[in-house]
């Protein structure tokens, strides 16, 4: 081991206790970190890659975790077995650490200056003017434009991206030796994301800084990581020169998760179709109220004037940042949030319908959201949830009926149907968004809203529900508005393509024609930041 | 990509004929292994019963549990266990249940065709003479009856406690013989009354009253609660002024008002402390509701057309059902501390009727009889007790954080 390693791991094991019983959420990993390089720990989700990162600060919920083997050896001092005020030391000093979630990370009372007033404080001493002095310092280092106005901002009032340049500035305020990233871009948009990866990367190569960069996203490993390692199960099963293990991946995980980048194979264009829905100059305006008598002073325009028209059999993909519109887009369209303008849905007006006249409409038009965790009521079984709609649009339908037709159709989104009995805690994340699926699918309907339902699987779970989505389309004759930030799967599904931003449309027009050849700055650097983790220039994207 | 080439326990157990990109990712490890088996009804959800593993866990709530449980059934029969009619005869060839049947006492041999006065020597003795089978509760008083054969004036001593000097005075004053004495276990009332059949039956009452109350005042404070969370906006605004209002109504002199005017009776007292005991859960379920109807699955219920009436039973009420079973406990013992003050105060239960809180302003009313505030002290202390254990516990096992090692 030579003098330049900045971190050694050896052996760690992370237990949690759980009901009376102990599992096992990291199994005997070993790795080091050598000064100034960046180390990326890969994996899916429960792999245990933020239960290490945790563990090195020691932030674990102790003594609910428990470490039965390891040794984490940081400057020769046995991290493990610090007493806890010493690990105080450590902590904000010599190893800090970024977290996923901007909007929580910072605290919502205190002020800029205050946030990263404290750590200097703490740890140097430092107070009053030298304290501001070295607080603009960090802030500049970080690119937040004009930071001595921005001393006084509270969290709420920077944007996500902001927000998390600011907890870098907090990482990196008394020039830790370490600087652990845990998933950092992974609550943020596409463009901000590219900037951030783009921030750390520059400044790790300035300070010469070890960095820990935890993630799921493979392009991020590629973009900023010299070394990897690959975990799964809480082992690390692969872990290497980023080249070599892109290049020539050695054990199968690794290779199954080099392979699942979706394939693109859209469903094609469909000019001569019959338009299946279209709306003019949909408006949703949110009213902002003042005063007493919460009069209106003006509105949030979450979609303002958009026309859209789909064709059947056809996919028209959504994408744009968050805030953009796009998922209001999608519950106006299906009258679940009110709105201005005509929707013409199969002939018909949906516009001012009541809830009861919408019914016999329901089961023509359908939506799947994004967080399957939320999406399925935890008190009903798998039967239940899928028949729920059988129930509602044909009530004369005999039980039997309804439980063939559940099983068909589990049968269809490639579900063991002997599972329907089961809750939905009991499955896994893609599974559950099988099953959310399936409840859509049950009615027979010809359009389907897809509301980012990739967006919290991993990878390997991704790949495998778009080639899902992709085959119902063409068994079924769907029609599909899909609705994402990740470009990638977009590419993999959209026929066409509506590319949005404060609530207007940017740029429309057939998916394979706009990837190729994109007419807008704002598309170009969208793009550009989804499929390379480019940054644009300044002034086209908003940090 | 090619799925195929995914290491162990990706795809496993699916049906065979789905195309191998269709596979579901990893099976869940099931912990039960109920996979197949339809769950028959009386089968608790996974999360229930490890929330009754939790409740379990906790001793002292789970052993309050059947203590209380069992009290109130054994309650619930005060019937047959303190009763001062025998509950059964078999006379002259004919069988009597007095405890079901009000006789008349001809039919023992009286002439007078009132209601048979079983406690009547004169009765007994004819019973005795025509070699009558009797079969009487432990106790031969019920909450009512009067011991007319008291050793001292009333309130008298719990009959174990007489010492000679007592015995002595009361014979003297021509008060029943020791020898000759009823057993009153807990010595009688100011009124002659049997203590302990009294506290039988009023901690039937109470429990009776404070399940009733806790019962009827959820189902209003829920349905209420329900109505505001899910519709919001104007429904929601004034509901909650009108509470506000409501609940800045000074209570208890309300209810000593209006429990003047009206005659007071069982069912009185439950409609009037119901006027007020149901806004306890409103805030509570209105609160979940207003979280949950945001929820992924509610808005995939209206997408799906379900009416308004289905989403809050089927999708929403089981979410606020868990705050309010932890409180259920809770209200039920303030609702038995509100009658029991109701009670002690004189303005709760018809005179006579067996109440916890009457013993008690007895108690303050003869300080000379200590039997009297220990009997009444000790029933509404355990019975308070029991209940807030068991609350407790609740409480620890539907908190989703709280780890029982």
């Amino acid at each position: 081991m030579s003098d330049d390693v900045c971190l050694s791991v050896r052996d760690l094991s992370i237990g949690f206790h759980s009901g009376g019983r102990e599992h096992l959420a990291v199994d005997r990993i070993s790795f080091d970190i050598v000064k100034g390089e960046c180390l990326a720990l890969v994996g899916e989700s429960g792999s245990g890659k933020s239960a290490t990162a945790l563990s090195i600060l020691r932030l674990l919920p102790y003594p609910t975790a428990f470490h039965p083997s390891g040794v984490i050896n940081f400057h020769g001092r046995d991290l493990l077995k610090l007493s806890e005020r010493e690990m105080r030391q450590v902590r904000g000093d010599d190893i800090t650490i970024v977290f996923q979630e901007p909007m929580t990370s910072l605290n919502p009372l205190h002020t800029i200056e205050k946030q990263i007033g404290e750590i200097l404080l703490l740890h140097r001493g430092l107070t009053g003017k030298p304290a501001r002095e070295r607080t603009i310092e960090v802030l500049t280092q970080v690119g937040i434009p004009d930071p001595a106005t921005r001393l006084k901002s509270y969290p709420h009032q920077l944007s996500g991206g902001q927000r998390q340049r600011v907890m870098i500035a907090m990482a990196l305020a008394n020039e830790p030796d370490l600087l652990i990233a845990d998933e950092p871009t992974t609550a943020l948009d596409v463009t901000v994301q590219a900037q951030i990866i783009a921030l750390l990367k520059d400044i790790q190569s300035r300070l010469h800084m070890s960095l820990l960069f935890i993630t799921h996203d493979l392009g991020i490993v590629r973009k900023i990581a010299q070394r990897v390692c690959v975990m799964k199960d809480g082992k690390i099963v692969e872990h290497g020169p980023v080249e070599r293990v892109f290049s020539a991946p050695a054990h199968p995980y690794t290779q199954a998760l080099m392979g699942a980048e979706p394939r693109p194979d859209p469903a094609p264009p469909r000019p001569e179709a019959p338009v299946l829905l279209k709306t003019e100059d949909l408006k949703v305006w949110f009213p902002i109220t003042r005063g007493l008598m919460r009069k209106t002073v003006g509105y949030v325009k979450a979609c303002d004037g958009l026309s859209v028209e789909l064709r059947k059999g056809e996919t028209l993909g959504v994408v744009g940042e968050s805030g953009s519109g796009k998922s209001t887009l999608g519950r106006a369209i299906l009258r679940l949030i009110s709105s201005d303008g005509p929707i013409a849905f199969m002939g018909s007006n949906l516009q001012g319908l009541t809830f009861k006249e919408m019914r016999p409409h329901r089961h023509d038009m359908q939506i799947v959201f994004q967080d399957p965790y939320g999406s399925l009521s935890p008190r009903m079984s798998v039967a239940e949830i899928v028949k729920e709609g059988l129930k509602v649009h044909q009530p004369d339908m005999s039980n039997k009926e309804r439980d063939e037709r559940v099983v068909q159709v589990l049968r269809d989104v490639g579900l063991d149907p002997e599972m329907r009995f089961r809750f939905p805690h009991e499955f896994s994340g893609g599974q559950r968004q099988r099953i959310a699926v399936a409840r859509a699918l049950v009615l027979e309907p010809s359009f389907i809203v897809l509301d980012e339902p990739t967006s919290a699987l991993d990878m390997v779970i991704q790949a495998q529900m778009v080639d899902l989505l992709r085959d119902l389309q063409k068994r079924h004759n769907l029609t599909y508005l899909f609705i994402s930030h990740d470009l990638r799967v977009v590419a993999a599904l959209a026929s066409r393509l509506l590319v949005m931003r404060h609530g207007c449309v940017v740029e429309a027009g057939e998916a394979a024609e706009l990837f190729r050849n994109p007419k807008t700055d704002y598309t170009r650097a969208l793009f550009a930041a989804a499929f390379n983790l480019d940054t644009a220039p300044e002034g086209v994207v908003e940090q | 990509m090619d799925v195929k080439t995914l290491p162990h326990g990706v795809g496993d157990g699916i049906e065979p004929g789905i195309p191998p990109e269709l596979k579901p990712d990893a099976e869940p490890a099931g912990p039960l292994g109920l996979s197949g088996l339809p769950r028959r009804g009386f089968e608790f959800s996974p999360l229930n019963a490890r929330r009754w593993r939790n409740f379990k866990a906790n001793r002292r709530g789970y052993w309050s549990l059947w203590i209380f449980l069992v009290l109130f059934v054994v309650s619930l029969f005060a019937e047959f266990i303190a009763n001062d009619k025998p509950l059964f005869i078999h006379f002259d060839g004919k069988t009597y249940f007095p405890v079901f049947f009000t006789y008349p006492d001809t039919e023992f041999g009286d002439d007078l065709g009132t209601a048979a006065d079983y406690r009547d020597p004169h009765l007994q003795k004819f019973l005795d003479e025509h070699n009558a089978i009797e079969i009487w509760a432990p106790i031969r008083f019920s909450y009512n009856t009067i011991n007319d054969n008291p050793p001292s004036a009333f309130p008298s001593k719990p009959t174990w406690m007489l010492t000679t000097a007592d015995c002595d005075f009361a014979a003297k004053n021509g008060y029943a013989k020791c020898g000759t004495l009823e057993y009153n276990w807990a010595g009688t009332d100011d009124q002659g009354r049997d203590v302990l059949a009294r506290m039988i039956y009023g901690f039937r009452i109470s429990v009776l009253f404070g399940l009733a109350l806790t019962i009827v005042s959820s189902v209003i404070g829920v349905a209420a609660g329900a109505v505001q969370g899910y519709f919001g906006g104007w429904t929601d605004l004034l509901f909650q002024r009108f509470i506000e209002i409501w609940t800045s109504v000074p209570e208890l002199y309300l209810l000593l008002i209006i429990s003047s005017v009206l005659v007071p009776g069982f069912f009185v007292l439950l409609g009037i402390l119901l006027l007020f005991s149901w806004v306890r859960l409103v805030g509570l379920v209105r609160a979940e509701f207003l979280r949950g109807r945001n929820f992924e699955y509610i808005q995939a219920a209206r997408a799906l057309g379900v009416s308004n009436k289905v989403i809050m039973f089927r999708h929403l009420l089981p979410n606020a059902m868990v705050a309010t079973m932890t409180f259920l406990p809770f209200i039920m013992s303030s609702s038995v501390m509100t009658l029991t003050a109701l009670d002690f105060l004189g303005f709760g239960l018809p005179p006579g009727s067996p109440s916890l809180g009457e013993l008690l302003s007895q108690a303050k009313a003869n300080v000379q009889a200590p039997w009297l505030g220990l009997a009444g002290f000790f029933t509404v202390a355990l019975m308070l007790s029991l209940l807030i254990f068991v609350g407790e516990a609740v409480r620890d096992a539907f908190d989703p954080r709280k780890t029982f090692a």
